[in-house]
């Protein structure tokens, strides 16, 4: 593949969207707290310990099962702030809308964000907004940037996976990939999955508090659950290892995906997390996570290992073994 | 989910794997024609259950990634020409031409559409009639008869801006060219489940006839593969080989005759090109004489090169078992995930492929 040019591939969440932080992004600005590849940075100003963070949405089609692009844009950020253990606080809002896109659907994505910041509870407090012509953008696209407060003693971050550290997973896997698939591609079959976009601040919140022995928090978006287990294996350096049996998977999606090929580890998810947990801490954090109704199907699906650091292994099923590697590029349906 | 769980059953599957292990004794290479046997294996570990005593080899029946370079240019050269909308099944995007995928053209701005049925494809038809549609015809018996199904459809509807570039390819043709190696290596075939389903046990007898080893018809569930397994290897210990079909729940001895008529009314056997592995006699499916104005290399007067894949590839030996993927003089150096010239390298579950990412790591 030619190089010199991006590639949609480059943006699929998977390994080359990897290579084109790392390799391209990172060495020009240069610093400690971007080098911690977290959904997040962490930082303190005047002895205040603050995550900051920021993300864009493009999904297409802007309205599906279970959001649209502005509760999605809204829980995106209060996410990534949430998975540095953070408290978010406030949002900024920044709106790139294409030339004769309706006002209505302007103000039902609105009326979406301002309801899920509430439920959230952050505020948005800042934005801007750029029209730009027909086609120079595909109907409207949303960045919001966030700031939270980490509280005093938490220390939460993709590099701190320790072995024996137990592996939670707060909920059913790839349903927010699938919806936006069939609802983008108009496939033609009745399904009721919907997307799982969901807040999970307040959960995070319950997990940190019930006492500690949180090591990483992760939410696996694009890329899914393979490929966010990979991040953290790599910027860990340990091995981690998973059943396929306690992973779950909503029926529905899962036919589906078995019907157009499609693997569920990599498939996106907007409201579900993974945590690194010590071990002697794993099963009050589990209970605390199934608690909340975002994590009622909340399992421990793994655990850290010190063998093949930077690599994740699923036993499957069947007891056999595979290697899960990071997403290569954008799921496409198979015909073989 | 029904007539799934049960052959996905672990204890089954153990049981299984036990069996196999306690009679195979000769070391054996089983090869697994299709590209879904191959992902089966893969994300069940099957490999992990096998005694070492088994080699699985992953065969030529993933149909995007055996697509010739000549043909992956000709339709990228369509995809260029300014009214024309090309439709294919998604995972053709990535399968690299001479310079570039369709992804790339796509990416670049050219008007690619990935559909999940034949029936999208003559909607985008109906939708477009300033604009000529191209859908690409890719894939074994399998999806033959529904591209077969869908010009008729467009013949009667009319349609006079679909057509269909033909490159398809036949499973018993190419397993023939297969077996035909000298030196050859596979002491068994795991036989694709749903080109079977259509072309029946009975399309195996000439193969069979000609080249007594097992051959075993299996599904796609663990258990079927496990089964399958089992049965080559103890064929093998038996000295006693067969045709068997082990996935009877969905195969016939004649197949699925309404379908080999209608594949048949439509397409006539050619030669084709396959990647990795050359030109093969009658292994090919192009559109019938008086279905031309469907035929895109008739309308478009294609001319489709005869380059299957870029020179020094050994992915033909590599299919084989009669080298590894290290001594394939492009592995690596000119063959990467990223640039895959061969189809083991083409599939993320091929032979080079898998070893690229996980065996040297």
């Amino acid at each position: 593949m030619n190089d010199s040019v991006i590639h949609l591939d480059h943006g699929s969440g998977g390994r080359l969207s990897y290579q084109l932080i790392t390799r391209h992004i990172v060495p020009v600005f240069d610093n400690p707290i971007l080098k911690q590849l977290d959904d997040g940075a962490v930082f303190d100003i005047d002895r205040i310990r603050l995550a900051f963070s920021t993300d864009s949405f493009t999904v297409d089609p802007i309205f599906f099962p279970g959001g649209d692009i502005g509760e999605l844009a809204v829980n995106g950020t209060v996410n990534d702030l949430a998975m540095c253990g953070a408290v978010p606080k406030y949002l900024s809002c920044g709106m790139i809308i294409e030339a004769g896109f309706s006002m209505a659907d302007l103000n039902r994505i609105l009326d979406s964000m301002r309801l899920a910041a509430k439920k959230a509870d952050v505020q948005i407090v800042t934005g801007d907004t750029k029209v730009v012509p027909k086609r120079a953008a595909d109907k409207v696209f949303i960045n919001t940037s966030g700031v939270g407060l980490v509280p005093p003693g938490v220390e939460i971050g993709g590099h701190l996976a320790r072995v024996g550290d137990k592996v939670i997973l707060s909920g059913p896997i790839a349903d927010h990939g699938i919806t936006i698939l069939i609802n983008r591609e108009k496939m033609d079959f009745e399904s009721a999955v919907k997307s799982d976009t969901a807040p999970l601040n307040h959960m995070v919140y319950a997990m940190i508090q019930q006492g500690g022995g949180v090591h990483v928090l992760r939410d696996p978006t694009r890329g899914g659950l393979a490929t966010a287990l990979n991040e953290i294996a790599l910027q860990s350096q340990v091995g981690i290892g998973i059943y396929e049996a306690n992973i779950p998977v909503n029926t529905e999606t899962s036919s589906i995906c078995e019907l157009l090929g499609f693997d569920p580890l990599y498939m996106a998810n907007e409201g579900k997390l993974i945590a690194c947990v010590a071990p002697d801490h794993a099963d009050s954090v589990l209970e605390v996570i199934q608690k909340h109704a975002f994590g009622i199907d909340a399992s421990i699906i793994g655990e850290v290992v010190a063998d093949h650091p930077g690599r994740v292994f699923m036993k499957t099923r069947i007891g056999g073994t595979r290697i899960v590697d990071m997403l290569t590029g954008e799921p496409f349906p198979r015909i073989c | 989910m029904r007539f799934i769980d049960e052959y996905r059953a672990s204890d089954l599957s153990a049981y299984l794997a036990e069996q196999i292990a306690r009679i195979s004794v000769t070391p054996v290479r089983i090869m697994e024609v299709c590209g879904s046997h191959t992902v089966s294996i893969f994300r069940n570990g099957i490999r992990a259950l096998l005694p070492d005593t088994i080699t699985l080899l992953s065969g030529p029946g993933c149909p995007v990634c055996v697509t010739a370079q000549g043909e992956i240019d000709a339709m990228i050269g369509l995809s260029e020409i300014d009214d024309v909308i090309i439709v294919t099944f998604g995972d053709m995007l990535r399968v690299p031409g001479t310079s570039c995928s369709l992804m790339q053209v796509r990416s670049e701005g050219r008007d690619v559409r990935v559909v999940y049925s034949c029936e999208d494809a003559l909607a985008i038809a109906d939708a477009n009639p300033d604009r000529r549609v191209v859908f690409l015809g890719i894939g074994f018996e399998t999806t033959a008869p529904l591209i077969a199904s869908t010009i008729l459809s467009a013949k009667q509807a009319g349609l006079k801006n679909f057509s269909v570039f033909s490159a398809h390819k036949r499973v018993p043709e190419v397993l023939a060219a297969l077996m035909a190696y000298k030196d050859l290596a596979i002491d068994g075939l795991i036989l694709p489940g749903h080109v079977s389903m259509v072309i029946g046990k009975r399309a195996y007898w000439p193969l069979y006839a000609e080249y007594p080893r097992p051959y075993v018809i299996a599904g796609f569930e663990p258990v079927d593969i496990l089964n399958a397994i089992l049965l080559i290897v103890g064929q093998i210990e038996a000295k006693a080989p067969r045709l068997k079909n082990a996935y009877p729940r969905a195969v016939s001895i004649a197949g699925n005759k309404r379908a080999q008529e209608m594949m048949a009314s439509v397409f006539q056997p050619s030669d084709a090109n396959w990647r990795g592995l050359g030109r093969l006699a009658g292994s090919g499916l192009k559109i019938r004489r008086h279905l031309e104005a469907f035929d895109a290399e008739k309308i478009f007067q294609m001319h489709v090169s005869e380059q299957c894949e870029l020179e020094g590839c050994d992915c033909g030996k590599v299919l084989l078992g009669l080298k590894t993927p290290p001594e394939c003089p492009l592995y690596k150096k000119v063959c990467t995930p990223s640039y895959p010239v061969g189809p083991c390298m083409v599939s993320s579950e091929g032979t080079c492929g898998a070893y690229y990412r996980y065996a040297e790591k």
